[in-house]
C-alpha cells in the first residue's frame, strides 16, 4: 500500500474500501496544500476535480450584485468537495475559496469518472457515498430553509 | 342530644330538623349553599332556609338532556348533579389574583394585594362523587407555591354536609370510579335521606370537630337500627342501579397508547368544542390569568378566570396554537381527565358524575367513548406492537 | 418565603443589546430577593400594565443579581427589552426543572444551542466552567441564524480561555464572516465525541431539538443521556392552571429541562 494509499485509507469518504480499491483511488489522486484565501474554482468554471478534504476548512460560495459575496456552506476536515461533476454540464455552481489553510487529495473528474466506468464494483461504492453526502447536505439545506431561528412575529404567510 | 362519648355515632333527624341545621350552620357564622329550583333546573345557591331546598323534586337525565320532574315524594336530595359542581364556590369563575399601583420608576403591589379573609361557607346537599371531585382539586390547586392560595384558605372555611346515595341519576357511574354511593371521609356532617312511606327523615352522622359541634346543636336521637339498616341497604342498592359503567382496568396505559386512534377522529365530527363539559365537570380547574389597567394606566390588576383546553388558543406558542384541530382539543380533555390525570395528580380526574354528558349539546358519552378506544386498540393488537411511526425517517 | 404567585419587584441595573430584537437586562431585587435559582430554570418576568411571560434565566447562579436574554416577539417581550436600567419589573418563580439533573460528573458535558436557545444554557455553561475539574470536557455548540444574531459573541473567547471547546455556526453569512457555515448538527462530527460518556443538554427551536436529539442518538448516544428544554404556554408557572401540559408533563413543574427517553415519544405525537 502506497503512501497515499494508508492516508486515504484514514479519510471519512474512503473508509472501508478494500485495498485494491483504496490503491486504484490512490493512483489518481495528489496531496495538496490550500493556503488560506486561495481560491479552487468559480462559479460557472469547468466542474473538473473533486476534493477529500483533509483539515481547514472550504467556504462554497456566490456572487450577488450588490452585495458582498455570500457564504452558501463551509466544509471540513473528512467533508468531499464537488458534486457539480456528476451533472453532464460539469459546471460549477458555487465557488470554493480556502477560508483557513487546507489540505486536501484532489482527484481528476475525469479520471475518477473512467475509474468508475472500468471498475464497477469501486463505481458502486463510491457513488453510495457520494449519495450520502448529497443526502446529508440535502437535509442540512432543508433545515436551514425552514428558519427555525427567526422570529415568530416575522413570520409570514403563517410559515 | 349527642353525649361526648358517642358524638361519633349515627342519629337520626326528622326531615324538619334540617330547618335546625340551617339555623346551626348560620348561627355559627355559615353562608348555607345548597341545591334549589331555579329556572327550570336545580341549581347551587345559598339559602335562606331549609324550606329552599328542592323538596319533591327530582330530574331527568340524557346524554344532552335535563329535566325537572315533579317526585312521587318529598325527597329533598333526590336528584343527581345539576349543571354547575361546588367548584364554583372553592375556585371561583373569575377572581382577582391581585392588584398593583404605579410609581416613579415602576410599581408597587397594593396593601392589600391578597385577599380578605374569605366567609366562610357550608355546602349542604354534597353528593359523595361531589366530596371526592372537591378532594381531587385539592390536589391540584390545594398544595403549591409554599404559600396557602386562595382557594386553600376558601378550603378550610367550608363545612361540609354530604348526602349518601340512595338513587342514581341515569347517567351515574361513581361505583366505576369507587366515588359512591357510598361517602368516603372527609365529611364534616354525613346525611342518608329516606322519604318513603313510613316517613321522610335522616340518618345522620359526624365526620369531624365541626360537625360535631353542629350535631350536639340538633334534635337527633341514636338512630333506630332498623332505620340505619333500610338506610344502608338503600345505598348499597344504588350501586347496582348505576346508568353508565366504565372499565377503568389499564385505562391510562389504553389511552396513552391511543394517541393515532380512529375513533378521535369520529368524535370530534361530533364534538363542538363547546367546553360546556369543562364548565360543568367538578374537577376541571383550567384557568387563565388576564391584566388589565385602567384608563389611567395607573392600576392594574391581575384576574384569574376559568379557561378550557377546548378554547382554540388554550394552547397558544409562537404564534399558533399547538392544538388546533378539534381532534387534538377532544383527545386532550378526555386523555387528560382519565389518563394522564393519574401521572400528574396520582388519581383519576374523573368521579363519574355524569355531568359532561348531561350538558354535551349532542350528548358525547364519554363511558361510550373508553369502550370504544379499548375495543379499536384491542382489534388492532398487531399493529400496536408495530408501532403507529415504526420505520426510519424518510429522507424524500 | 416569598409566595411565587405575586410579582417581587427587581430593578434593572444594567442592559445590553446582543441582536436587531433580543436583549439581555440584568436585575437587582428592589426588595428581598426571592429563592435561588438553578441553571435551566426560568422566572416569570412582569412588565407593569402590559403583562407577564415566562423567561429563562441566563445568567450564573449563586448570585443575588438575575440576568435574563428576552427576544422581542410580542407586546410584553417588547417591553421587557426596552426597559432601561432603573426601572422595575416583577419577577415571580423559580419555576420548573434543571439542567442540573443531566449531571454527568466526570464525564463530558455537551451543550448544542441553536438560536437564542444558548441563553437557557448559559447558566450550565457558566456553572460548569466554575468547576474545573468536575468534567473531563465541556463542549458548546452553537448555530445562530447569521452572525448578527449570534448572542454572547463576546463571551467565547472568554469561554475558549476557561476551557470550553466551543464550536460556533450559521445558516448563512456573506464573505466577511470567517467561521463556518451549516446546520449546527454539522458541527457534532467535528466533536468527536465520547458517546458513552458524554451528558447532553440541547436548547433551541423544537425542530431542532429534535433533529439534533437524532443526530446524537445516531452518533451512539444513549436517549437518557440527552436532555431537552421543552416550552409550551405558561402562565400560572405553580402548575394550577394547566395551560403547560405535554401529554403527562406539566412542563411547568415536570419541564422544562425533560430527558429525551421522556419527551422522544411525546413530541412525536402531532398536536399533543
Amino acid at each position: 500500500m502506497s503512501v497515499i494509499s494508508a492516508e486515504l485509507a484514514s479519510h471519512r469518504f474512503a473508509a472501508g474500501l478494500a485495498a485494491g480499491q483504496l490503491d486504484r483511488l490512490a493512483a489518481i489522486a495528489t496531496s495538496i496544500e490550500v493556503p488560506a484565501g486561495t481560491r479552487l474554482f468559480e462559479e460557472g468554471g469547468h466542474a473538473a476535480s473533486v476534493w477529500l478534504i483533509r483539515t481547514g476548512r472550504i467556504a462554497l460560495d456566490l456572487h450577488v450584485p450588490g452585495r458582498d459575496r455570500l457564504i452558501v456552506e463551509t466544509l471540513g476536515p473528512g467533508d468531499e468537495l464537488g458534486l457539480s461533476w456528476l451533472r453532464p454540464a460539469a459546471r460549477w455552481q458555487f465557488g470554493a475559496i480556502a477560508q483557513v489553510t487546507a489540505s486536501a487529495f484532489e482527484l481528476s473528474s475525469a479520471k475518477l469518472t473512467g475509474l468508475c466506468d472500468s471498475d464497477h464494483e469501486l463505481g458502486y461504492q463510491l457513488t453510495r457515498r457520494l449519495l450520502g453526502t448529497a443526502i446529508d447536505r440535502l437535509q442540512a439545506a432543508r433545515i436551514r430553509i425552514l428558519d427555525l431561528y427567526a422570529s415568530p412575529s416575522a413570520a409570514v404567510g403563517g410559515l | 342530644m349527642a353525649t361526648p362519648a358517642d358524638h361519633r355515632g349515627r342519629y337520626q333527624l326528622t326531615a324538619a330538623g334540617l330547618e335546625d341545621l340551617h339555623q346551626a350552620l348560620t348561627s355559627a357564622g355559615y353562608r348555607v349553599i345548597g341545591p334549589r329550583v331555579t329556572a327550570d333546573a336545580i341549581v347551587l345557591g345559598e339559602l335562606k332556609s331549609a324550606s329552599e331546598l328542592p323538596f319533591g323534586w327530582g330530574v331527568s337525565l340524557s346524554p344532552g338532556g335535563y329535566r325537572l320532574r315533579k317526585r312521587h315524594d318529598s325527597a329533598a336530595f333526590g336528584h343527581s348533579a345539576g349543571p354547575g359542581s361546588w367548584k364554583q364556590f372553592l375556585h371561583p369563575p373569575r377572581e382577582q389574583l391581585w392588584s398593583a399601583s404605579r410609581t416613579a420608576n415602576g410599581f408597587v403591589l397594593d396593601h392589600d394585594a391578597t385577599p380578605e379573609r374569605p366567609d366562610k361557607m357550608a355546602f349542604l346537599g354534597v353528593r359523595p362523587c361531589d366530596l371526592r371531585a372537591i378532594q381531587i382539586q385539592d390536589r391540584v390547586l390545594g398544595a403549591g407555591g409554599g404559600h396557602r392560595s386562595a382557594y386553600a384558605r376558601r378550603r378550610a372555611a367550608v363545612f361540609i354536609v354530604v348526602v349518601n346515595c340512595t338513587e342514581p341519576g341515569e347517567l351515574c357511574f361513581c361505583t366505576s370510579m369507587g366515588t359512591g354511593p357510598e361517602s368516603g371521609p372527609g365529611f364534616d356532617l354525613l346525611l342518608t335521606e329516606l322519604a318513603d312511606g313510613a316517613g321522610h327523615s335522616f340518618i345522620i352522622e359526624a365526620g369531624s370537630e365541626d360537625g360535631c359541634q353542629i350535631l350536639e346543636q340538633l334534635p337527633v336521637h341514636p338512630a333506630d337500627p332498623g332505620l340505619a339498616e333500610h338506610a344502608d341497604a338503600a345505598v348499597a342498592g344504588a350501586a347496582d342501579r348505576m346508568g353508565r359503567f366504565m372499565d377503568t382496568g389499564d385505562i391510562r396505559e389504553l389511552l396513552a397508547a391511543s394517541h393515532h386512534a380512529q375513533r378521535w377522529e369520529d368524535v370530534a365530527s361530533r364534538c363542538l368544542t363547546c367546553g360546556n363539559c369543562t364548565m360543568a365537570c367538578p374537577t376541571c380547574f383550567c384557568t387563565t390569568a388576564e391584566d388589565v389597567t385602567d384608563f389611567s394606566g395607573e392600576h392594574a390588576e391581575r384576574w384569574q378566570s376559568w379557561s378550557s383546553c377546548f378554547e382554540l388558543d388554550f394552547s397558544y406558542l409562537h404564534g399558533g396554537p399547538v392544538r388546533s384541530s378539534g381532534v387534538s382539543r377532544y383527545r386532550q380533555w378526555l386523555t387528560h381527565k382519565l389518563g394522564t390525570w393519574h401521572d400528574q395528580f396520582g388519581s383519576s380526574g374523573c368521579v363519574g358524575c355524569g355531568r359532561c354528558i348531561v350538558w354535551c349539546p349532542v350528548g358525547i358519552d364519554l363511558t361510550e367513548e373508553i369502550a370504544a378506544l379499548r375495543a379499536e386498540r384491542d382489534a388492532s393488537i398487531p399493529a400496536a406492537i408495530a408501532g403507529p411511526d415504526a420505520g426510519s425517517p424518510e429522507t424524500g | 418565603m416569598t409566595d411565587c404567585r405575586l410579582p417581587v419587584r427587581y430593578r434593572v441595573s444594567s442592559r445590553v443589546e446582543e441582536t436587531h430584537d433580543t436583549v439581555t437586562i440584568t436585575l437587582e431585587p428592589a426588595d428581598d430577593p426571592i429563592a435561588a435559582f438553578r441553571p435551566g430554570q426560568f422566572m416569570m418576568l412582569y412588565s407593569f400594565g402590559v403583562g407577564e411571560i415566562p423567561i429563562s434565566v441566563s445568567g450564573p447562579p449563586g448570585q443575588p443579581s438575575l440576568t435574563h436574554t428576552i427576544r422581542s416577539v410580542g407586546a410584553v417581550s417588547a417591553s421587557l427589552c426596552a426597559a432601561q436600567p432603573g426601572q422595575v419589573v416583577g419577577v415571580r418563580g423559580p419555576f420548573g426543572t434543571s439542567w442540573d439533573d443531566a449531571d454527568s460528573p466526570g464525564g463530558d458535558l455537551l451543550l448544542v444551542a441553536g438560536g437564542i436557545g444558548l441563553a437557557p444554557l448559559r447558566p450550565a455553561l457558566l456553572s460548569a466552567l466554575a468547576q474545573p475539574g468536575r468534567y473531563r470536557r465541556i463542549i458548546l455548540l452553537a448555530g445562530a441564524r447569521s452572525p448578527a444574531e449570534l448572542v454572547f459573541a463576546a463571551e467565547y473567547g472568554r469561554w475558549r480561555d476557561s476551557g470550553a471547546e466551543v464550536g460556533i455556526t450559521v445558516d448563512r453569512a456573506d464573505a466577511s464572516w470567517p467561521g463556518q457555515v451549516g446546520v449546527v448538527t454539522q458541527l457534532i462530527g467535528q466533536a468527536h465525541l465520547d458517546p458513552l460518556l458524554t451528558a447532553a443538554l440541547i436548547c433551541g427551536p423544537e425542530v431542532m431539538m429534535r433533529i439534533t436529539a437524532r443526530s446524537l442518538t445516531a452518533a451512539g448516544l444513549p436517549a437518557a443521556s440527552i436532555w431537552i428544554s421543552l416550552e409550551r404556554n405558561m402562565q400560572c408557572g405553580t402548575a394550577e392552571c394547566g395551560h403547560c401540559q405535554l401529554g403527562p408533563l406539566l412542563l411547568c413543574r415536570d419541564g422544562p429541562v425533560v430527558n429525551f427517553k421522556i419527551a422522544e415519544p411525546l413530541l412525536a405525537v402531532k398536536e399533543l
